[in-house]
């Protein structure tokens, strides 16, 4: 039984074509003082093209960096930005900063989870919703706040919460 | 008659049809008072007034009206604009504690037009620099003003700039530390997105003092539109020839290009963000050697916070004395805070250095929402600790907030009342901590997870009161030992909450009771049946099903089934839902 709550994987069409760019992006890139200069900004990259960090990217960038694919994986685990799962197609983010904590930004989160019936850090099913918290959006005049995807709402109650994921919804059905 | 602005802002965003008809009204009266050609009309976001009503600000004068109604634009613009005459019944009556000197520019000048820069005084710091300056100049300036750095620690700026400036090295770095992590700080977002220049004028004077042709700017990529406008920033800056080769006509080169950060907190300390803009993990390594004699790439680089940048230009342009007149004997200048928490206006706010925690809070602030006591403010984010209310008078400045036990930070300020535990907060800093700790050393990666198990264990009702010491045990261990300020600090706001509350600490753990009503195995909720109108909606609401009971006979909850939610707690209206 499949049991993994991430969102499809990419078609291998679309993943030859991300891999090209990202070849691309790197060979006419500027090189910054070394060839490892440059590996923030094409992980980045990586980020941006894929909406995550598959294996075959890291093995291109290794290759065309000279950089371990080992010291890669390092990096992709070790920041936040940088996610080694697929992302949901409308990713939620909680702020978790302290202004958002003191308005109750925890009790946003519980609602969240109950009504997407997703844990922290998972993606719904359908790959529809993704769950994560952030530290401070730096909104904190406007707190408690929740990003989904770039769209930041502001002085939520958890009340409001099940009519933000249906804006959502719908807006999906239209586009299908 | 000279040239006039006039600021119009509207303090109620919930009415922006008003703004636009007071917009047209004084338009409309300038006309007919024939002043159209020397009185510019701006609308803007903030002039830093939160008074109710329409506000405007006249510029050079730098007179202040508040709460005008549509019958009092004439006279103002007869008497004021055309006689220069103050109305005083219209005077904004308190004059405002707040001294905006970084964020001077923010929501006034265009932040994507380098003309509007220029047009508020902008690069002329940099022309007198490379005009009439040499480098050590610069350094003697920035002694005599004072300035130390904004980002956290306080070092004097002028000693970071000299080590660097006297290494001798062909190569020489400076990096802008955008990489503001701390939950609840913005301001270095704010300066980024509303007066990039201001900042880039600051690293182009930097590198012009130390010798560096490069510059990095290291920005959150939470922070896209900072990133966005920098960028820009940068573009026009070159291509009017502020950045590039012989700059402005002299034989001093420098250029700028940004680097993203990936969402790590510990890259705000200063060998973490080097090691990150190479390409690594971000990892602190151990100082000496600073980075001012070895940094990025092995050569002598400084960096500095946005804030401490953006104060530059100023500092250069009025002279370090001026600069030096504001503040505190060891602290100058301004500092901008964001207040946050309970307090009834929220928002950034600039300072002078010596100002009351109070002033802030009630004056500018405007006191706690629901007129409820403050608790305590807490400063500094998760590296600084909290600060009673007794000692709210205090001034603020380094020294002071290091004396109580917690540090000025980057400058987040965050009021707490009643309902706020502490022992929760400290959960919530120690839980971000440990979250945020690269794992290097051991202090850290060790001491922060005990040290929140113990946290845990307290708000969980099974502390013992020995684990109060072993608290402040760990919490000292890893002031001395860790690696670099991550650890070393994380447990400040353990120290500081034990040091000033540590009865609230002993009711968690003898009586079993969070006093504040937030650790929620330590709380029960009650219908008092004699408040109790019967309307049932507690019942409805209850997502666990724990409240029984009926129109006729009330309701009770069944301590058993509850979850402790609280949603009982707030949909009844007539407050009888007891929390305890």
């Amino acid at each position: 039984m499949n049991t993994c709550t991430c969102a499809p994987e990419l078609k291998e069409k679309e993943k030859q074509d991300g891999l090209k760019e990202l070849k691309d992006f790197i060979k006419t890139g500027k090189q910054l003082h070394d060839k490892q200069g440059a590996l923030m900004n094409v992980l980045h990259k990586v980020q941006e093209i894929f909406g995550y960090i598959p294996r075959e990217a890291m093995d291109v960038v290794s290759e065309e960096l000279c950089v371990p694919t080992a010291h890669i994986y390092g990096m992709a685990t070790f920041y936040n930005f940088f996610s080694l799962k697929p992302k949901a197609k409308y990713q939620i983010y909680v702020c978790k900063g302290t202004a958002c904590y003191v308005a109750g930004g925890a009790r946003l989160l519980e609602r969240i989870e109950d009504e997407l019936k997703i844990k922290l850090g998972d993606v719904t099913p359908d790959g529809l919703f993704g769950l994560a918290i952030t530290r401070c959006l730096g909104c904190c005049g406007l707190s408690p706040v929740v990003q989904v995807n770039d769209e930041v709402f502001v002085r939520l109650v958890p009340e409001k919460i099940p009519g933000i994921l249906d804006k959502f919804r719908k807006m999906e059905k239209k586009t299908k | 008659m000279e040239k006039k602005i006039i600021y119009i802002r509207d303090t109620d965003s919930a009415q922006k049809e008003r703004i636009n008809d007071y917009f047209t009204l004084f338009s409309n009266e300038l006309r007919d008072a024939n002043l159209l050609e020397q009185v510019q009309l701006v609308k803007v976001a903030d002039i830093g007034l939160y008074e109710k009503g329409v506000a405007v600000k006249i510029i050079p004068e730098n007179i202040v009206y508040s709460g005008i109604k549509t019958t009092d634009v004439k006279e103002i613009v007869e008497e004021t604009i055309r006689g220069g005459k103050i109305i005083k019944d219209l005077l904004c009556g308190k004059k405002s504690k707040q001294l905006r000197a970084v964020l001077k520019n923010c929501g006034y000048i265009d932040p994507e037009s380098l003309e509007d820069y220029i047009a508020a005084g902008g690069y002329k710091a940099l022309v007198k620099v490379l005009t009439e300056m040499k480098p050590e100049a610069v350094v003697e300036e920035l002694k005599k003003s004072g300035l130390r750095g904004r980002g956290g620690a306080g070092y004097p700026t002028w000693m970071k700039w000299n080590f660097a400036r006297g290494m001798n090295s062909p190569e020489k770095y400076v990096i802008c530390n955008g990489d503001e992590g701390d939950p609840g700080a913005y301001m270095d977002r704010s300066v980024l997105e509303g007066d990039p220049h201001s900042v880039l004028e600051g690293m182009i004077i930097a590198g012009y003092t130390i010798g560096s042709t490069k510059g990095y700017f290291y920005i959150r990529a939470e922070y896209p539109l900072a990133v966005e406008r920098v960028q820009k920033a940068i573009d026009q800056a070159t291509s009017a020839g502020l950045l590039g080769n012989n700059i402005l006509g002299s034989n001093f080169n420098f250029e700028l290009e940004i680097r993203l950060g990936a969402g790590a907190f510990v890259c705000g300390e200063e060998t973490s963000l080097i090691a990150s803009i190479e390409g690594k993990r971000g990892t602190p390594h151990p100082r000496p050697p600073y980075p001012s004699v070895k940094g990025l790439w092995g050569k002598p680089t400084i960096i500095n916070n946005v804030e401490t940048l953006a104060n530059i230009p100023l500092l250069i342009a009025g002279g370090g004395t001026k600069f030096a007149s504001v503040g505190t004997e060891k602290s100058k200048g301004t500092k901008v805070f964001a207040l946050t928490g309970k307090v009834k206006n929220s928002g950034l706010v600039e300072v002078p250095m010596g100002i009351t925690l109070r002033e802030i809070v009630y004056d500018i602030g405007g006191g706690i929402i629901n007129n409820r006591d403050i608790k305590a403010i807490q400063t500094g984010g998760p590296s600084g600790g909290v600060i009673p209310q007794e000692f709210l008078d205090t001034p603020v400045d380094y020294e002071n907030l290091g004396k109580l036990g917690s540090i000025m930070g980057s400058g987040g300020m965050i009021a707490i009342d009643d309902t706020d535990c502490l022992v929760d907060l400290a959960k919530f800093y120690l839980e971000f901590c440990v979250d945020e700790s690269c794992g290097k050393c051991a202090p850290c990666r060790l001491g922060g997870y005990q040290l929140l198990q113990i946290l845990k264990k307290i708000s969980g009702g099974n502390g013992e009161l020995e684990d109060l010491n072993r608290l402040k045990k760990i919490s000292y261990a890893m002031q001395k030992a860790s690696l670099c300020g991550l650890g070393q600090s994380a447990s400040n706001p353990v120290f500081s909450t034990i040091r000033y509350f540590e009865e609230e600490y002993k009711r968690h753990i003898v009586d079993k009771k969070c006093p504040a009503g937030k650790c929620k195995a330590l709380i029960s909720f009650k219908v008092i049946s004699e408040k109790c109108k019967k309307c049932g909606l507690c019942m409805k609401n209850c997502p666990a099903n724990a409240i029984t009971g009926s129109r006729e006979a009330g309701y009770i909850v069944d301590s058993q089934k509850c979850i402790k939610c609280g949603v009982c707690f707030d949909v009844c209206k007539f407050k009888a839902v007891m929390k305890e």
